[in-house]
């Protein structure tokens, strides 16, 4: 039987801590919507995405009533559009974007491609089309692989996008260039992440799926207010037991809602998921640590331990864990790093260091509208060197917003939350990044 | 077994466990176990209810302890107790 101090943790995890189900993310392939003509692969991917997802918005709000614990997003993620793709790629966007709008989601990911080797004909159509494609769509997400472990770093790739999102900076201008907002880079990208802006449906996954993210990043802090002034050793013990609760709940919502939709179930992604909401931020469990702010001395070892020990407390708590489980550290959706940026305690190149160790990369971080496509370039290649070196994913998500200079600060709204413009090193790269090539994959014996 | 957690929040006065049961009674529900505490001078009651023979869905029965609840002025809220189960047993 349930005792009842079990029952008001629970609760009190759910109403004080905000705890909730991050997101539902159905996994859709495409692979069968390819037609000869673009409008007519368009027709097939909005018929396939209304009926393989129709009833998950419902089945997400049952389940949240049922078992009265939030489920905040209910998401799709497809293949990535290049595949499916020929020269006019928006179509297939506006596409994904109605049928996003048709069944109540929010957001629907893959409007991307997987570049990390060399680019088709089609993936060159789809980056050329990005800018545009995010100006005039408005749920649409996508991602851009340009690197892995295994196969190096495709810089032609690279310096694309550091022009792609500075164009879709400048369409998108009237809302401080949000438009990059839902723009991913990825090194090592992974194939069944339920979250955005880098959600897609990889070519190995079967032909539907449901993922299932977690976050509570609210509850871990609770937790260690309770072992403070505590040795690393109980802190460690603390944040996996939170990190196995929190994901027992997610594997619970994820088989329930994978037998509603007759679909099989994926994984659970267990990751600490920031929102601007005070008490829901990941920087404040570092600060509970006993740093003063994000980004002193001693951030990223406190970041290497926590994002270690939520998946050591998640993996026994579920069947199937994967997508990018860990600690993400996006600025504008966390109060806590939003604060630590403002008082300029937190930089650019401190966050390269954390993303080093945190579960993704640098996140919605808004750059001087200034800034170079060259400059952001530069910024990918690092994180992708970082990824590709390191065996994780990495990824770069920022936004130069166009008129903006650093300390200025963007208003993106709801969980996008807000960001003080940060200083980026404006020190030449362009011989660099315009060399174009390929750095190979790097050797994985000498590791030192 | 179909359980599910009846909790009841909000100021103390008489009734609230009569009115709470009466409805559960009328949707065929039946209580398995009761708790009741005062928690930070909040009326905290806790039911373990098991709704296997329950005549209407898990929506109806939520709808009608909503109903009772904005009577009453007290938060009623039902959920199902797997969540529990989950969270705190391997």
């Amino acid at each position: 039987m349930i005792e009842v101090n079990e029952i008001l943790q629970t609760m009190q995890m759910i109403h004080e801590q905000h705890f909730d189900i991050r997101t539902i993310t159905m996994g859709i392939s495409l692979l069968d919507c390819k037609k000869n003509t673009d409008a007519e692969t368009a027709e097939c991917v909005f018929e396939k995405v209304t009926r393989c997802a129709g009833r998950l918005v419902a089945v997400g709000e049952e389940l949240e009533n049922e078992l009265g614990v939030p489920i905040v997003n209910k998401r799709i993620s497809v293949t990535p559009v290049s595949m499916i793709c020929g020269d006019n790629p928006l179509l297939i966007g506006q596409a994904l974007d109605k049928a996003a709008q048709t069944v109540g989601v929010n957001f629907i990911g893959g409007f991307g491609a997987l570049m990390h080797k060399g680019s088709t004909r089609a993936e060159e159509c789809l980056l050329e089309a990005m800018p545009e494609v995010f100006a005039k769509t408005e749920r649409l997400c996508g991602s851009v692989n340009v690197g892995s472990t295994r196969s190096g770093i495709n810089m032609n790739a690279v310096r694309k996008m550091g022009h792609v999102i500075k164009r879709t900076a400048e369409l998108t201008a009237d809302t401080d260039g949000f438009g990059c907002a839902k723009i991913v880079v990825f090194a090592n990208a992974v194939e069944d992440n339920p979250f955005m802006a880098g959600a897609f449906h990889g070519v190995g996954e079967p032909e539907c799926v449901v993922n299932v993210g977690v976050s509570g990043p609210g509850c871990v802090q609770r937790a260690l207010m309770d072992v403070h002034g505590q040795p690393f050793d109980v802190l460690a013990e603390t944040i996996k037991r939170t990190a196995f609760k929190i994901t027992r709940v997610g594997e619970l919502v994820a088989q329930e809602a994978a037998k509603r939709l007759g679909v099989p179930f994926g994984i659970v992604d267990l990751s600490l998921a920031p929102t601007p909401a005070r008490g829901d931020s990941v920087a404040y469990i570092l600060q509970e640590m006993g740093l003063e702010m994000t980004g002193a001395p001693g951030t990223t070892a406190a970041l290497a331990m926590l994002n270690d020990m939520v998946k050591k407390g998640g993996v026994m708590a579920s069947s199937h864990v994967g997508g990018l489980s860990g600690a993400f550290i996006p600025v504008s959706e966390d109060i806590g790093m939003i604060e630590a940026a403002q008082a300029r305690c937190l930089t650019i190149e401190k966050m390269e260091a954390m993303t080093c160790v945190c579960s993704v990369g640098l996140d919605m971080i808004a750059i001087p509208g200034d800034t170079s496509a060259n400059t952001i370039a530069g910024i990918i290649a690092d994180e992708a060197a970082i990824g590709m070196v390191n065996n994780k994913t990495t990824a770069v998500r920022v936004i130069p917003a166009p008129g903006k200079k650093a300390g200025d600060t963007v208003n993106f709204g709801g969980l996008f939350g807000f960001a003080p413009i940060m200083q980026v090193n404006t020190a030449k790269n362009d011989e660099f990044i315009e060399r174009g090539g390929h750095i190979p994959a790097p050797l994985h014996s000498l590791r030192n | 077994m179909k359980k599910a957690l009846v909790s009841v929040t909000g100021v103390d006065r008489p009734g609230i466990i009569a009115k709470v049961s009466t409805a559960l009674y009328e949707l065929n529900v039946n209580v398995l176990e009761i708790s009741q505490t005062i928690l930070d001078g909040y009326f905290t009651m806790l039911m373990i209810v098991d709704m296997t023979a329950a005549t209407v869905p898990f929506a109806d029965v939520a709808a009608k302890l909503n109903v009772v609840g904005e009577e009453m002025g007290e938060v009623v809220q039902i959920q199902r107790a797997d969540i529990f189960d989950a969270m705190h047993r391997i």
